[in-house]
């Protein structure tokens, strides 16, 4: 278990034993990929599902800032845009980096990676269970990226889907794209709550022999409190999506007033998923991290019981702040002063939880590898993230925000650090044991700065453009004299530069991942010198079952440097 | 430090400084927070690289001296939150749960994908004949006290305009009622914050504030004649 720079033999090539499962019988392709219930296999579906959409999303990006930034212009890889392509590129870019990306890939597939491996098993407790999520997953995105080809185009009014305008085809003029847009929601929802039942059963069933409570990994703990926080959620919107979808095929008038119905109904179903579905995708993004820097600072978690009180804290708190999403909307307005306070309140779990992690770094032994510069990252933005979510908490602020870039660019500080840094962190970091090789370090930290300077480059203008004024969700701001003056476009085009320069680099990542898979130096089974279980497999990557014998545990999963011991980590499953 | 957002955008109401101030106390609260937890974080990383033959400390961070690290700075986060609700909730009652008394009332309609308006017109009074209708162009009077009745024919619309710090979002099937009054004259944006379809991006009002012999001019000129319909002789243009 050398250090992985000191590996002397740069051998190539793939007759590395460790590198393929010793199964008994090879199955056939529709067993192996698309029947198969082993947990790593369906990881690596969602994994790969998620980035595939998460291209689709970055590329919509790229046009609708484009189109921004130089309106009237015919942009390169896609042509001339108008007002209801746009409309429609904004709202499919939400809704995939949300319900497509975030979700597959920090709660999908790394919990289904992870859980297994981390807690020391050998699958989910219901695997067909988990195999029927990824189909209806993968059903919700054929169903998604089909409704772009239909006629009119996708679902252009917006990713929270406001009725009437959603409701009614003679309002958003795209009479099967909103339908579709619904229903694809609906059956990711389904995919959810069908792998969270398992992310649940299976961490508080089938952990190793000697595996207590606060014996399991953050990460662990994070995906399972996402989960549920998820399910207690999701329910009021998949009511309200049914009846969304009613609206608008067989027109009943659940949101229409001339009905009796009331459209402010949706935003409440909405928002009272919308924002515990905030820390859901925030929860896995934040234990991945709790895991790297543990690792490579050689520290044991500070305070690790305070780390889960306050993610309890804060999950039980995200039911009761949604209404901050409407303090404008029309609702009557004492309420904004409830919400306020809860609001605001939420910043001490959160900020609690922040100095914990930074605690952990002090006396530290910090290796600065790419999964701990993505780690670092997370940290460095979600803090911007959420100082600036107080301006949008306090209520009488909020009547001038609301709706602005500075809303837009206070949770792309937040989500970009969960979809995008946290992510990548936990790439690159479990790529080893996923596919049994290293990551190359240079074109992995060529990629981490070609990625985090361009994102603050984008996000950073686009904060000021909110303080001047400038609201979402419009195709061209020709129109209005205050925001069409240079100064806003040049903040524009700062904003757009720095997207494409980093959507560039992506490919540098791109390049590596694939390059590594055959070229990279063979990891062995804990490159790292991590203590956690997943490290401890037999054979890298792990095969059918994770394990020959079960492990048993003996300890926290934060033993670092533990004085008067030879070595600075002290793996799980070794007994004392 | 002045006002943040006047670096971008003149303010032209009552209430706008009143926002204005409490983005500042927001900003310098969290600000101060946010900048030591940047330079905390940087500062450890740096302080702590590794170093051949220096091992990492061992620290639980369960123990109560230590656990005062995290505890004292979040009580201190616990006072800042209860100076920023106490502020917010002052601004908020001010500007959207207090209604002062109007010296006239006007309404404003969303539709899409535009915007009207109707001003009561000389006698003060809405729905009378005389008021005065106009698209996508709204007059009033600085220093004059209204109440604006804003209701949505179709889909959600926002009525926002970002001089005066103000946005309320107009609701199909209701009337919301809010306020403004205006400090400044001039000639500025009014933008739709909601999206509302396909036009959404091409629905720019303009708020022409005037002083009072201006608005007394324009009242007096686009007043419709007795018999006219009330519709045809109003658009300002």
């Amino acid at each position: 278990m050398a250090e992985p720079a000191q590996h002397a033999h740069p051998e190539h090539g793939d007759a590395h034993g460790h590198d393929h499962a010793h199964d008994h019988h090879d199955p056939g392709f529709v067993q192996k990929y698309l029947w198969s219930t082993d947990h790593k296999m369906i990881a690596m579906q969602y994994m790969f599902t998620g980035m595939a959409m998460a291209l689709i999303g970055g590329y919509f990006a790229y046009c609708f800032r484009m189109n921004l930034a130089y309106p009237g212009m015919t942009i390169p890889f896609y042509g001339q845009m108008n007002a209801s392509e746009y409309n429609a590129l904004v709202t499919n870019h939400g809704t995939i980096m949300i319900f497509w990306v975030a979700m597959p890939v920090l709660i999908a597939a790394f919990g289904n990676y992870l859980i297994p491996l981390m807690i020391g098993c050998d699958d989910m407790v219901f695997p067909r269970i988990n195999r029927l999520s990824y189909q209806i997953f993968l059903l919700s995105a054929i169903v998604l990226v089909a409704s772009f080809f239909v006629e009119n185009g996708g679902f252009a009014g917006a990713w929270t889907a406001y009725p009437p305008l959603s409701a009614k085809s003679q309002y958003n003029n795209t009479p099967l794209g909103a339908p579709m847009w619904v229903i694809a929601v609906a059956l990711e929802f389904i995919a959810f709550l069908l792998g969270g039942i398992n992310f649940v059963t299976t961490a508080m069933n089938s952990r190793a022999p000697g595996m207590k409570m606060f014996d399991i990994p953050i990460v662990v703990w994070m995906i399972v409190i996402a989960s549920i926080l998820f399910m207690a959620s999701v329910g009021p919107l998949i009511a309200g999506a049914v009846m969304l979808c009613f609206d608008q095929t067989i027109h009943t008038g659940f949101f229409d007033p001339d009905k009796g119905g009331d459209p402010v109904l949706w935003q409440h179903l909405f928002w009272f998923f919308g924002h515990p579905e905030v820390y859901v995708v925030l929860l896995p993004a934040i234990g991945i991290v709790a895991d790297v820097i543990t690792v490579f600072s050689r520290k044991k978690l500070f305070a690790y019981k305070t780390v889960l009180f306050t993610t309890f804290a804060t999950g039980l708190l995200s039911f009761f702040v949604w209404a901050h999403h409407q303090f404008i909307s029309g609702v009557d307005p004492r309420m904004a002063n409830v919400f306020t306070v809860t609001t605001v309140l939420i910043s001490v779990p959160i900020a609690e939880m922040i100095f914990v992690y930074i605690a952990t770094l002090y006396g530290g032994s910090i290796t600065l590898t790419t999964p701990m510069l993505w780690a670092l990252s997370f940290l460095f933005s979600f803090i911007i993230g959420g100082v600036t979510g107080i301006f949008l908490g306090a209520s009488g602020a909020d009547v001038y925000f609301h709706d602005t870039y500075f809303v837009l660019a206070h949770f792309h500080y937040t989500f970009v650090p969960i979809a995008i840094l946290a992510v990548f962190c936990g790439v690159t970091y479990w790529y080893p044991k996923m596919f049994g090789r290293m990551m190359n370090e240079t074109l992995g930290k060529i990629h981490f700065w070609g990625t985090f300077i361009p994102f603050n480059g984008i996000f950073i203008p686009l904060f000021m453009l909110g303080l001047a004024g400038q609201h979402r969700r419009i195709w061209s701001y020709e129109n209005f004299p205050e925001l069409a003056r240079p100064e806003m476009y040049e903040l524009r085009h700062f904003a757009t530069v720095s997207l494409v320069i980093m959507l560039l680099f992506q490919f540098v990542f791109i390049f590596n991942f694939f390059w590594s898979l055959v070229k990279g130096k063979p990891a062995g089974g804990n490159p790292w010198q991590a203590n956690t279980l997943e490290w401890t497999t037999d054979e890298t990557p792990p095969g059918h079952g994770n394990w020959k014998d079960l492990p048993t545990c003996y300890r926290g999963p934060y033993e670092y440097s533990v004085p008067g011991r030879e070595q600075d980590y002290w793996p799980q499953n070794q007994p004392s | 430090m002045g006002s943040l957002t006047d670096i971008y955008i003149p303010s032209a109401s009552t209430f706008a400084s009143d926002i204005d101030g409490l983005i500042v106390l927001v900003a310098w609260l969290v600000g101060v927070w946010g900048v030591l937890a940047e330079v905390l974080l940087i500062g450890l990383v740096i302080a702590y690289r590794k170093r051949e033959g220096v091992r990492a400390q061992y620290i639980t961070g369960e123990e109560k001296h230590q656990k005062a690290w995290v505890a004292y700075p979040h009580y201190l986060v616990l006072l800042c939150d209860v100076l920023i609700i106490v502020a917010a909730v002052r601004v908020w009652y001010n500007v959207k749960q207090e209604l002062p008394k109007a010296d006239s009332t006007v309404r404003v309609i969303g539709q899409q994908w535009a915007w009207s308006f109707v001003d009561p017109g000389a006698d003060n009074v809405l729905d009378t004949a005389d008021d005065i209708a106009t698209v996508d162009e709204m007059h009033v009077e600085v220093g004059r006290l209204y109440h604006f009745n804003l209701e949505a024919r179709d889909v959600m619309h926002s009525f926002s305009v970002p001089v005066f710090r103000l946005k309320q979002d107009a609701v199909p099937g209701r009337v919301i009622v809010g306020w403004f009054e205006a400090t400044k004259t001039g000639t500025y944006d009014i933008q739709c914050a909601e999206m509302c379809g396909i036009g959404h991006g091409l629905m720019p009002g303009r708020i022409i504030i005037e002083s009072a012999a201006e608005h007394a001019a324009w009242v007096k000129k686009n007043t419709p004649a007795p018999v006219a319909s009330a519709g045809a002789a109003a658009s300002a243009k």
